[in-house]
C-alpha cells in the first residue's frame, strides 16, 4: 500500500482545479488550512481506495468463468484473518482521519479568531432577498453587493439574514457560513494578497439567488483606506427606512454604496426589532398560486 | 367553492410546462381509451389494481419507479442544459421554473423512483426468498402502493395546475413558509410527502413484521439471504425514521395553514430545528435506499460468481452496524451552519465510522469473486461497475465528512456529485442489476442480454462524463442550483456534463430498447426451470413467474443458501425430492381497499392544496370510512383447491426433471 497509485489521479485532477480561482488555488490563511486538510484527507483514502479498486476489477478479470488457468473455490467462503483485515484496514483509515477531522474542527473552526499581530477589521454582513450589504462599524459605512477588505488584515465577520437562509462564501478565502434571520454567526478570514476574489451565497435562497454573488475587493491598506474616505463622500444614508426600501426582493442589484449607516442598524436587524424581509409582494397572476417576484 | 383555484391556476404564459403535461395528459388518456375499449379494463382491475398478491404489488411499484425515473431524468436533462446555456446569459427557463425543475427533480427521484423502485424489488423477491406464500399484510400492502401512487400523482399534477415548489427538495423553511413562498407549490410538496409517507411507513412495518415473524420452516436469522437481512435492516429504519419526516412536514404545514411558528421567523420559530429534523429522517433515508441496494449486489455476485457469498456474517454484522450508525451522523448535512467545533468534529467521525461497514462489504464482495467462476452476465456488469463507481461516491463522501473540506465544498457541485455517485452509482445500479436479475422470476422471460449490457456500459460512461466535470466545478467554488452565472472557469465543466447527460439518453434508449426486444422475442428468452441463473436462494426454487401461492408446500430449510442444498441433492441422486403431499392453499382475496382510500387520499391532497375544505374533509371521511369497511368485511379467503396446487407444481417438477435429465453426469452445475 503506497501513495504511488494515488499520484498519477492526483497530479491530473488538482492542476484543472488549481488554476482558477477556486478552493484549491487559496488566497488567504483559513482557505489555505483548508484546502491542505482536503488533499491530506483525500491523499489517505487514495490510498486505500484505488488498491482496492484496481484489485476488484483484478479479481472480476482473473476469475471470469472462460479462464481456465484460474482455480474455482466454490466452498471458500470464509477466513477470519481475511476477515480481521477487512475490518482493520477500514478502521485503521477512520481512526487516522478521525485525527485530522477532530483536529481540523478545532483548529479552523469559523468561529475562532485568526492569530495575528493585526488587529482585525470588522463587517457585519446581511443577506437580503437577493443581494448582500456590509456594514462596516468602525468606518459608519456600507456597502451593497461589493465587499472591500483591506489586504493581510483578519476580517471578523458578523452575519445574519433579513429573511431567508443564505451562506456567505468567498472560496478563495476561506470557509462559508450560515446566515438566518434572528440570529448571528460569525468567521473570521483574511486575504493575504491584494486581489479580486469572487464571492456569493451558497444556499438556495429564492428565484433571485443566481445574482446573489458580489466581488471581494482586498487592497493594500492605504488604498483601503481612500476607499473608505470616498465613500463617505455623497449619497443617501442608509437610516432604517431605507434599509425597509432595501429589504423588499430585487434582482441583479449593482453593486453601491452608503456614506452612513444608521449605528444600531445590525442590532436591531438580528434582534428582529425591525421586522423580516417581506416576500413576494406583486407580479403576474394571484400572488398565492404561481407568484412572479417583479423584476 | 373551488377555494384558491381558478383557470389563472393554469401556467398559460409557460409554454414548456404546457405542452409538456398537455403532451402526457394525452399520452394517459390514450392509454386509458384503449385499455377500455379493448376490454382489459376488468382484467387490470381484477388482476392488477386490486392486487394483494406481493408480486404484482412489486411490479407495479417498479413500473411507478421507472415511469418516475424517466420523469426525474427529463428534468435533468433540462437542468443541464440550461447551465450549459447560462453562461452570461438567461437561458430558456426563467429562474421560477428551473428552481421548481430542480425541487421536482429530487423530491421525484428519491421518493417516487428510487424508492419505489427498491420497495417494489423487496416486495417481489422478500416473501419468495423467505420460502412463504405473501407479506404480513397484503391488504395494506396495496395500500400502501397506492397511497406512494397518490403521491406522485399530486407531484405531477403540480406540473399544470398551479406549481410545484421551487424551494429545493427539502424545502428549508423560512423560504418553504408561508411570507416568501404563498404559492401552491410548497403544497404540492407538503401533501404529495406526507401522503406517500404514510404509504411508505405501513411498507415498513408490513416488511418488519413479515422478515421477523413469517419464514419457511428451518429459516432462522443466520440462514436469510442477505437481501432478506438489508431489507430488514432498510424497514427498520422506515419504521424508525418516516414518522420524523411526517411529523416534520406536518409542522411545516401548520405553520402555512393554521398560522404556526415552529420555524417561522418570528414568534420564537426556528429554521434550525426543521433542518435537523428534515436530516434525522433525510440521512437514514440514504441507507433505507442502499441497504436494500448492497442485498441485491450481495445476490447477484454470489449466484453469478458461483460461490456463496464470503464472509457472510460478517456482512450481516456489516449490515446492522450501518443500519443502527446512520441514525447518529446527520449532523454532518449542516456543519457550515455555526454548530461548534465539538459537535462538528463528533459527527464528522461518526460520519467516517459508517464507511467501516460499507468498507467491509466491499471487500466481502471482491473475495466473494476470488475463487469464483464468473459469469459476466447483465446483472453482474451492474455489479462490477458499483464497486468501482461507489468507492469513488463513498471516498468524497468521507472527504465532505471532514469539516474543513466541507467548510469549502458544502452545497457545491462536488457535493451533488458525490450524492449523484453513490445514489445513481449504488442505488441506481442494484434496481437496474435487480430488475435484469428478477425479471425472469416476475415474467417467466429473460432480459435480451445485448442491449442490456449496451446500457450498462452508456450509463457507466455516461455518469463518468455527466458527474466528473461536476466534482471539478465544485472543486472551483461553483456552488448548486444556479440558474445563470458568469463565472468563466465554471462554463467548460459545465458543458462537458451536458455532454454526458447525452450519453445517458442513450443508455436510457437502450434500456427501452431491451424492454420492447426482449418482449417481443420472449419465446426464446423463456425461462422453463424458475432458475435461469444457476441461483441460490429459495425464489429461484418455483416456477417463473410463480404462482399466486409461490410455494405448493413450504420448503423446508436445512441451512444457508437452502435452494442450492436442495439442487445439489438433487444433482447427486439424479431425482428430485419425492413428490410432496398437495394440500389446498388459502390465499388472500384481492381488494380495492388501497386503490379506493388512495382514490380519496388523492382528493383530499388536491383539496388541501387548494384550500377546497368541504371536498377535504369528504375526502378524508370516505377514505377513513373505507377503512372501517374493511376491517368490519366479512369475507371468505380464497381457497386454491389441492388438485390446482398438484397440476401447477407437476408441471414445474416435469420442467425440472427434464433439466436434470439434460445436465446427468455434468457433475457441478455450470
Amino acid at each position: 500500500m503506497s501513495l504511488l497509485p494515488a499520484i498519477p489521479i492526483v497530479l491530473l485532477v488538482l492542476p484543472l482545479a488549481a488554476c482558477a480561482g477556486g478552493v484549491l488555488d487559496p488566497q488567504g490563511p483559513i482557505a489555505d488550512a483548508n484546502a491542505k486538510i482536503l488533499l491530506n484527507a483525500l491523499e489517505i483514502m487514495l490510498a486505500i481506495v484505488v488498491p482496492t479498486i484496481l484489485a476488484a476489477l483484478i479479481f472480476a478479470w482473473w476469475f471470469r468463468a472462460s479462464n481456465t488457468r484460474a482455480t474455482y473455490m466454490p466452498d471458500w467462503v470464509y477466513s477470519g484473518r481475511i476477515e480481521i483485515i477487512v475490518w482493520a484496514i477500514p478502521l485503521l483509515v477512520i481512526l487516522f482521519l478521525g485525527g485530522v477531522i477532530w483536529i481540523g474542527a478545532h483548529q479552523l473552526d469559523p468561529f475562532r479568531p485568526i492569530e495575528s499581530q493585526t488587529k482585525p477589521m470588522q463587517v457585519q454582513v446581511v443577506s437580503l432577498d437577493w443581494k448582500w450589504l456590509f456594514l462596516y462599524p468602525d468606518q459608519g459605512i456600507a456597502a451593497v453587493n461589493e465587499l472591500v477588505i483591506p489586504a493581510a488584515t483578519p476580517v471578523h465577520f458578523s452575519l445574519t439574514s433579513a429573511s431567508v437562509m443564505n451562506m456567505f462564501f468567498v472560496p478563495q478565502l476561506g470557509s462559508m457560513i450560515a446566515t438566518m434571520n434572528g440570529m448571528v454567526t460569525q468567521l473570521h478570514l483574511q486575504a493575504d494578497q491584494p486581489g479580486e476574489f469572487y464571492g456569493q451565497s451558497a444556499q438556495f435562497s429564492g428565484d433571485g439567488f443566481s445574482d446573489m454573488n458580489f466581488t471581494v475587493r482586498a487592497l493594500p491598506q492605504d488604498a483601503f483606506e481612500a476607499w473608505v474616505a470616498g465613500t463617505r463622500g455623497s449619497g443617501p444614508a442608509l437610516d432604517r427606512a431605507a434599509y425597509l426600501a432595501l429589504a423588499r426582493q430585487s434582482r441583479n442589484v449593482r453593486p453601491f454604496t452608503y456614506p452612513a449607516v444608521d449605528p444600531g442598524l445590525f442590532q436591531a436587524i438580528a434582534s428582529q426589532e425591525l421586522p423580516p424581509g417581506p416576500g413576494p409582494q406583486a407580479g403576474a397572476g394571484d400572488v398565492t398560486v404561481r407568484p412572479v417576484p417583479e423584476r | 367553492m373551488l377555494g384558491k383555484l381558478t383557470w389563472d391556476a393554469i401556467p398559460w404564459d409557460q409554454p414548456i410546462p404546457l405542452v409538456a403535461g398537455s403532451v402526457v395528459a394525452l399520452v394517459i388518456l390514450a392509454v386509458v381509451a384503449w385499455i377500455v375499449l379493448a376490454g382489459h379494463l376488468p382484467y387490470l382491475w381484477r388482476e392488477w389494481i386490486t392486487s394483494v398478491d406481493h408480486k404484482r404489488i412489486g411490479v407495479m411499484y417498479v413500473l411507478l419507479g421507472l415511469v418516475m425515473l424517466l420523469r426525474g431524468f427529463i428534468d435533468a436533462v433540462m437542468m443541464r442544459s440550461q447551465q450549459a446555456l447560462a453562461f452570461h446569459a438567461a437561458g430558456y427557463l426563467p429562474p421560477e421554473h428551473y428552481d421548481q425543475i430542480f425541487s421536482a427533480h429530487g423530491t421525484i427521484m428519491i421518493f417516487f423512483a428510487a424508492m419505489p423502485l427498491m420497495i417494489g424489488l423487496m416486495n417481489l423477491v422478500v416473501p419468495l426468498q423467505l420460502g412463504v406464500r405473501d407479506v404480513a399484510f397484503p391488504t395494506l400492502n396495496s395500500t400502501s402502493f397506492w397511497l406512494t401512487a397518490t403521491g406522485a400523482l399530486l407531484v405531477n399534477i403540480s406540473l399544470v395546475v398551479g406549481e410545484f415548489a421551487r424551494t429545493g427538495w427539502l424545502a428549508y423553511p423560512p423560504l418553504s413558509e408561508l411570507p416568501y413562498s404563498p404559492g401552491v407549490g410548497v403544497d404540492y410538496y407538503v401533501w404529495a410527502l406526507l401522503i406517500s409517507g404514510v404509504g411508505t411507513l405501513m411498507t415498513g412495518i408490513n416488511f418488519v413484521t413479515t422478515i421477523l415473524k413469517i419464514r419457511a420452516p428451518g429459516m432462522s436469522y443466520m440462514r436469510m439471504s442477505m437481501f432478506c437481512w438489508t431489507a430488514l435492516a432498510s424497514n427498520l429504519l422506515i419504521v424508525a425514521a418516516f414518522p420524523i419526516l411526517t411529523a416534520t412536514l406536518l409542522m411545516l404545514t401548520l405553520d402555512r395553514y393554521l398560522g404556526f411558528h415552529f420555524f417561522t421567523n418570528e414568534a420564537g420559530g426556528n429554521m434550525m430545528m426543521f433542518i435537523n429534523l428534515i436530516w434525522a429522517w433525510g440521512h437514514p433515508e440514504v441507507y433505507i435506499l442502499v441497504l436494500p441496494a448492497f442485498g441485491i449486489y450481495s445476490e447477484v455476485i454470489s449466484t453469478f460468481s458461483s460461490k456463496p457469498l464470503f464472509g457472510y456474517r460478517s456482512m450481516v454484522v456489516a449490515t446492522m452496524f450501518i443500519c443502527l450508525v446512520s441514525f447518529m451522523v446527520w449532523l454532518h448535512h449542516f456543519f457550515t451552519m455555526g454548530a461548534g467545533a465539538d459537535v462538528n468534529a463528533f459527527f464528522g467521525i461518526s460520519t467516517s465510522i459508517i464507511a467501516v461497514g460499507t468498507g467491509v462489504k466491499v471487500y466481502n464482495w471482491m473475495f466473494t469473486m476470488y475463487g469464483g467462476r464468473i459469469r459476466f452476465a447483465t446483472p453482474m456488469l451492474w455489479s462490477v461497475g458499483f464497486i468501482v463507481t461507489f468507492v469513488l461516491g463513498g471516498m468524497t463522501g468521507v472527504l465532505l465528512a471532514v469539516p474543513p473540506a466541507d467548510f469549502q465544498l458544502h452545497n457545491s457541485l462536488f457535493l451533488v456529485a458525490h450524492f449523484h455517485n453513490v445514489i445513481i452509482g449504488g442505488v441506481l445500479f442494484a434496481g437496474f442489476a435487480g430488475l435484469t436479475y428478477w425479471f425472469p422470476k416476475a415474467f417467466g422471460f429473460r432480459l435480451a442480454e445485448s442491449w442490456g449490457k449496451a446500457a450498462f456500459w452508456l450509463s457507466l460512461l455516461g455518469f463518468y462524463v455527466t458527474f466528473v466535470p461536476l466534482y471539478v466545478a465544485g472543486l472551483l467554488g461553483m456552488t448548486r442550483r444556479l440558474q445563470h452565472y458568469e463565472v468563466a472557469a465554471w462554463r467548460p465543466w459545465v458543458v462537458v456534463a451536458g455532454i454526458g447527460i447525452v450519453v445517458m439518453v442513450g443508455a436510457l434508449a437502450c434500456q427501452v430498447i431491451q424492454l420492447i426486444v426482449s418482449i417481443r422475442r420472449r419465446g426464446e428468452l423463456r425461462d422453463v426451470t424458475g432458475d435461469p441463473w444457476d441461483g441460490r436462494s429459495l425464489e429461484w426454487a418455483t416456477a417463473s413467474p410463480p404462482p399466486a401461492f409461490n410455494f405448493a408446500v413450504l420448503p423446508e430449510v436445512h441451512g444457508e443458501e437452502p435452494y442450492w442444498g436442495i439442487k445439489r441433492r438433487a444433482i447427486a441422486t439424479q431425482q428430485l425430492a419425492a413428490e410432496p403431499r398437495y394440500a389446498a392453499i388459502e390465499i388472500p382475496r384481492n381488494s380495492p381497499t388501497g386503490f379506493i382510500t388512495a382514490f380519496f387520499s388523492t382528493i383530499t391532497g388536491f383539496a388541501f392544496i387548494w384550500h377546497i375544505w368541504w371536498l377535504a374533509a369528504a375526502g378524508l371521511i370516505a377514505a377513513y370510512a373505507v377503512f372501517v369497511w374493511f376491517a368490519w368485511r366479512d369475507v371468505e379467503e380464497l381457497v386454491v383447491p389441492a388438485e390446482d396446487v398438484a397440476r401447477l407444481d407437476r408441471a414445474r417438477r416435469q420442467a425440472r426433471e427434464a433439466w436434470l435429465a439434460a445436465h446427468a453426469g455434468a457433475g457441478e452445475p455450470a
